[in-house]
């Protein structure tokens, strides 16, 4: 019975541990974003490759769509790029692209070089709808639902095992 | 001459390229300790705007660059919330605007000093609750030690100069 008590700072020495472990599997650059289930922020930008044409947050309405940053500067964004292509031949889903702080020329020649996965990108020239959807790095990706409310952010590159595993069942059951 | 042909043509060249690297990164290290030390250059010739700007970001964590604030970081998302901060002033928008208009789009992770609320009482309250539990433990231990009759701790060594361990 006496001994039950050295097992007292054993105990807490292991909660510690066991948050001190799970601390390792997080990472610090993902930040949770607090516009996840709120509506998607108004905007209304030109078309990459029609300025003239300005595309709001209006016509979204009704559809399930992905919005996916991009840049012709991100190198992440290349990686990301083949999958995107990939994916968006399947038409699950439009596939908007805001094209981050770029240059138009260099963006059009982006999408020519690298193949166009997006039914239209927009051009956010000095970043401000990045800054309404809470973008802090390119790539991102967000799904929104029928109504514009924003239901998943994917920080960084998307990846099979995230459209396989998170995306796919979202849009699923957003779509049913 | 003899003891410079001793080493490969190829070996000078790596110790060129190393050295070529080592200044490399002193160059880019003096030049970050440089733009720390300038914080960022104002952006508009309103001295007191730009103090209150100053003020704010360096209540904001840049994103990019986790541990530095708005006002000291030279990312790009820096300079542009920086931008918006300034814009958001001019405008008659007032600090606690602002900063609800960042933790709307970010998150409380923006803030340097995050509200108390459920989510953070964890973090606003467990050093200060484990330094009050580890010092209370220490008192009661102490305390029971020292109620203890003397025949409950082991005599003192005799000889202090040896090792205890051994005797």
């Amino acid at each position: 019975m006496k001994h039950v008590r050295y097992l007292v700072p054993m105990g807490i020495l292991l909660v510690l541990l066991y948050f001190l472990r799970a601390g390792l599997n997080l990472n610090p650059k993902e930040v949770p974003s607090p516009l996840i289930g709120k509506p998607a922020p108004e905007f209304s930008l030109p078309r990459l490759d029609q300025p003239e044409q300005r595309i709001s947050r209006a016509d979204m309405r009704g559809q399930v769509w992905m919005l996916n940053v991009w840049a012709s500067w991100c190198v992440a964004c290349r990686q990301e790029h083949p999958l995107l292509v990939q994916y968006a031949k399947q038409s699950k889903v439009p596939i908007y692209g805001l094209n981050y702080k770029d240059e138009r020329a260099a963006g059009m020649k982006w999408l020519a070089d690298f193949g166009n996965p997006y039914t239209a990108s927009i051009s956010d020239r000095d970043g401000r709808v990045g800054i309404d959807f809470g973008v802090y790095g390119v790539p991102e990706t967000f799904v929104i639902d029928r109504d514009g409310v924003i239901r998943y952010k994917q920080i960084g590159p998307l990846t099979p095992e995230v459209i396989h595993d998170t995306i796919e069942p979202l849009l699923k059951q957003l779509n049913s | 001459m003899t003891r410079l042909s001793l080493y490969s043509s190829n070996s000078i060249a790596n110790m060129r390229k190393l050295i070529r690297r080592l200044f490399v990164t002193m160059a880019w290290s003096l030049a970050c300790a440089g733009a720390f030390a300038a914080e960022a250059k104002p952006a508009s010739d309103n001295p007191a705007l730009e103090a209150r700007v100053m003020k704010i970001s360096g209540e904001l964590r840049c994103l990019v660059c986790q541990n530095e604030t708005i006002a000291a970081s030279h990312a790009d998302l820096a300079v542009d919330l920086r931008r918006q901060v300034r814009e958001m002033l001019q405008n008659g928008q007032n600090e606690q605007q602002v900063i609800e208009y960042m933790t709307a789009r970010y998150g409380d992770f923006v803030l340097y000093r995050p509200p108390f609320k459920p989510l953070t009482a964890l973090l606003w309250i467990g050093p200060a609750a484990m330094v009050v539990g580890g010092l209370g433990t220490l008192f009661v231990v102490l305390r029971r030690r020292s109620r203890l009759a003397d025949d409950a701790f082991e005599p003192d060594d005799k000889d202090a100069s040896g090792d205890p361990h051994l005797s």
